[in-house]
């Protein structure tokens, strides 16, 4: 068995020589290994992701009932889309007021309520454990339960307006406040967002804000200077993360609403649910996903791009 | 890492806690204190409102101002609720399903982290890179492709499309984790099983896997919760009623008595009720996970 330098070492000599560094037999046993290790990921990879992408691409430029042949169509899904689909307008319309809202809102929540967790507070185990209970109990009880919060007549948050004496919305049952609803359920569940950012914070130093306080800075000037361009590679990751997962919303608005009323909470993987599932658009429904795909796809990247200007990382000269 | 407690070395966030800042601010922790009350209480209503509807009698739901506590309180609702439909047959598919799939993501994502953290091979970084790409791919761009080849192959409608997948690679989040904790392992336990002629899978197997318990189990309860609350995956591949799981078992119970609100709840809460135990048991791993791979809950 020989040691690692002088494996190194040999490879060096190759290198002098003019040679392609070739591997000896060890290090190949072990690239084999390697391999072998990988291989579920890579099969994975390969089967239930990068072939049923091209997949989808080649469907989404057919017209294919299921019971039927595909029927090749070239581009006419995606013109019909563009140009002619109302739904598909609307779709993008209600994800895209969804996505803006809830993720700048849950955002703060979850800052607020890590800010909160991270102070000197009695019982601070129960109440990270409260606060982050609703993010894991099933999204379909979750919905069950907020269907019957939202009943205008009877459920409690309408009860609890009226002790103001003014009568609540109708909710989920009206074309105006269904998707506001939906928005509000989900800034319930905001506790995963709180329990990374409270990671974050934890992971700043102390001698941080000891200096910041032996040079004159107050409570606010500490958060801004130091807490929050420390914590801004958390930040972007979270949002990053909660963008993409709430482009996927699905589950509340095809049990709470049924993508209505009116199609006021028409999401776009409800959309594409209907299109596939419901009505067998095979083909048209893929070029929805195509589309869903590439949405999440340039806004991800706009965000990493854009995170040059706003994160900052340690050891780099110039950030922030 | 068992533990959800934060170190104790912690330090207040918004300015250190310096004598004259403990001593001035009994107020402020006061407030603090207020908030986080008021906090609670607000997450917790949902909560209550549920238990105290499903332990309540029909004519008592409908009722302005509501009572929160159950008079009288009926608690056949839960045995009504949980045998007008099979959930007893949901709850074992259920159970099935999900136990498959955590067995699946465990041993496969622990191998293929052990790769990726402990083995040298030529396009490592790459591929590396790649899986992390794939957390940021909205699965629902597979699911028509991925539903034409399991109805080729004859498997709509059985549990192989919730099962096998999990067994290849199962979530990128669960390697990168894994990755992580193998990371923090030291290599010279490696080295040393080297020299006494261990094979690497025997190293991942005797050595690597036992100190990586923690790790473990944060992938499991973590592949727990969310085969458990799937809905949109088991909708699609799913039809007969028999094979339904618990999230679409509440889904067709609402469809057939929408309005019974106290079986709803009560039905509902019994669908949470896995989680919620699994969830005070393992809170620590809970937070650990989350920490470490941002992954949602």
């Amino acid at each position: 068995m020989r040691s690692r330098q002088a494996q190194v070492g040999q490879a060096a000599n190759e290198l002098a020589a003019g040679k392609r560094p070739r591997m000896s037999g060890i290090a190949r046993k072990e690239a084999i290994a390697g391999y072998i290790a990988i291989s579920p990921w890579l099969l994975g990879f390969l089967i239930f992701q990068l072939a049923p992408i091209l997949a989808a691409f080649y469907i989404s430029s057919t017209e294919w009932r299921i019971l039927s042949a595909p029927e090749f169509i070239g581009v006419r899904n995606f013109d019909k889309l563009l140009f002619k689909d109302d739904l598909f307008w609307q779709s993008i319309k209600v994800t895209v007021i969804y996505v803006i809202f809830r993720v700048p809102v849950s955002a703060v929540l979850s800052l607020a309520l890590a800010l909160l967790m991270n102070q000197q507070l009695a019982g601070r185990r129960l109440f990270r454990t409260i606060y982050y209970l609703p993010a894991v109990i099933p999204l379909v009880a979750v919905s069950m339960m907020w269907i019957w919060i939202f009943n205008p007549e009877y459920g409690v948050l309408n009860s609890f307006i009226r002790l103001f004496g003014v009568e609540g919305p109708q909710w989920i049952h009206s074309s105006r406040w269904a998707l506001p609803a939906l928005i509000i359920m989900s800034l319930w569940q905001v506790g995963t967002g709180m329990v990374i950012f409270l990671a974050g914070l934890q992971g700043i130093p102390a001698h941080l804000y000891e200096a910041a306080t032996i040079d004159g800075a107050n409570t606010w000037q500490r958060f801004l200077k130091v807490t929050l361009p420390m914590l801004s590679p958390v930040v972007l990751f979270a949002l990053v993360m909660n963008v993409i997962g709430s482009f996927q919303i699905f589950t509340q608005a095809y049990i709470m609403t049924a993508g209505g009323p009116g199609n006021a909470t028409l999401f776009l993987v409800l959309y594409i649910y209907r299109n596939a599932f419901e009505w067998f658009h095979m083909g048209y429904a893929s070029a929805l996903a195509w589309v869903l795909f590439v949405v999440v796809l340039v806004i991800s990247l706009a965000m990493l791009r854009s995170s040059e200007h706003w994160v900052h990382y340690e050891g780099r000269i110039g950030g922030a | 890492m068992a533990t959800g407690n934060p170190p104790r070395t912690m330090k207040n966030t918004i300015g250190l806690p310096s004598n004259r800042y403990q001593l001035l601010n009994w107020t402020t922790r006061t407030l603090i204190h207020l908030l986080a009350l008021a906090g609670a209480a607000a997450f917790l209503v949902p909560f209550l409102w549920m238990i105290s509807t499903s332990l309540k009698p029909m004519e008592k739901i409908f009722q302005y101002p509501p009572q929160w506590m159950p008079d009288p309180i009926l608690w056949r609702n839960y045995i009504e609720a949980l045998t007008v439909m099979p959930f007893g047959l949901y709850f074992r598919n259920s159970i099935y399903v999900t136990v498959l799939s955590v067995v699946g993501q465990i041993l496969s994502s622990a191998v293929v982290a052990y790769g990726f953290a402990r083995l040298r091979f030529p396009g490592r970084n790459i591929l590396f890179i790649i899986l992390l790409a794939t957390m940021m791919l909205p699965w629902q761009v597979t699911m028509i492709p991925l539903f034409i080849l399991y109805r080729s192959l004859d498997w709509i409608n059985t549990y192989y499309p919730l099962i096998v997948p999990n067994f290849l690679g199962g979530s990128p989040f669960f390697i990168f984790l894994l990755r992580q904790f193998f990371l923090t392992l030291p290599l010279e336990l490696d080295e040393a099983a080297k020299l006494d002629g261990c094979g690497p899978f025997r190293i991942l197997w005797q050595i690597l896997l036992p100190l990586a318990v923690p790790g473990l189990t944060t992938v499991a309860i973590f592949s727990f919760l969310w085969n458990w609350n799937e809905f949109l995956w088991p909708l699609i591949v799913l039809n007969d009623i028999d094979k339904w799981t618990i999230p679409l078992g509440l889904n067709g119970f609402r469809d057939q008595y929408g309005t019974d609100w106290n079986h709803l709840m009560a039905a509902s809460f019994v669908a949470s009720l896995p989680v919620i135990i699994i969830f005070f048991i393992f809170q620590g791993y809970f937070i650990q996970g989350i920490a470490t791979t941002g992954a949602k809950g």
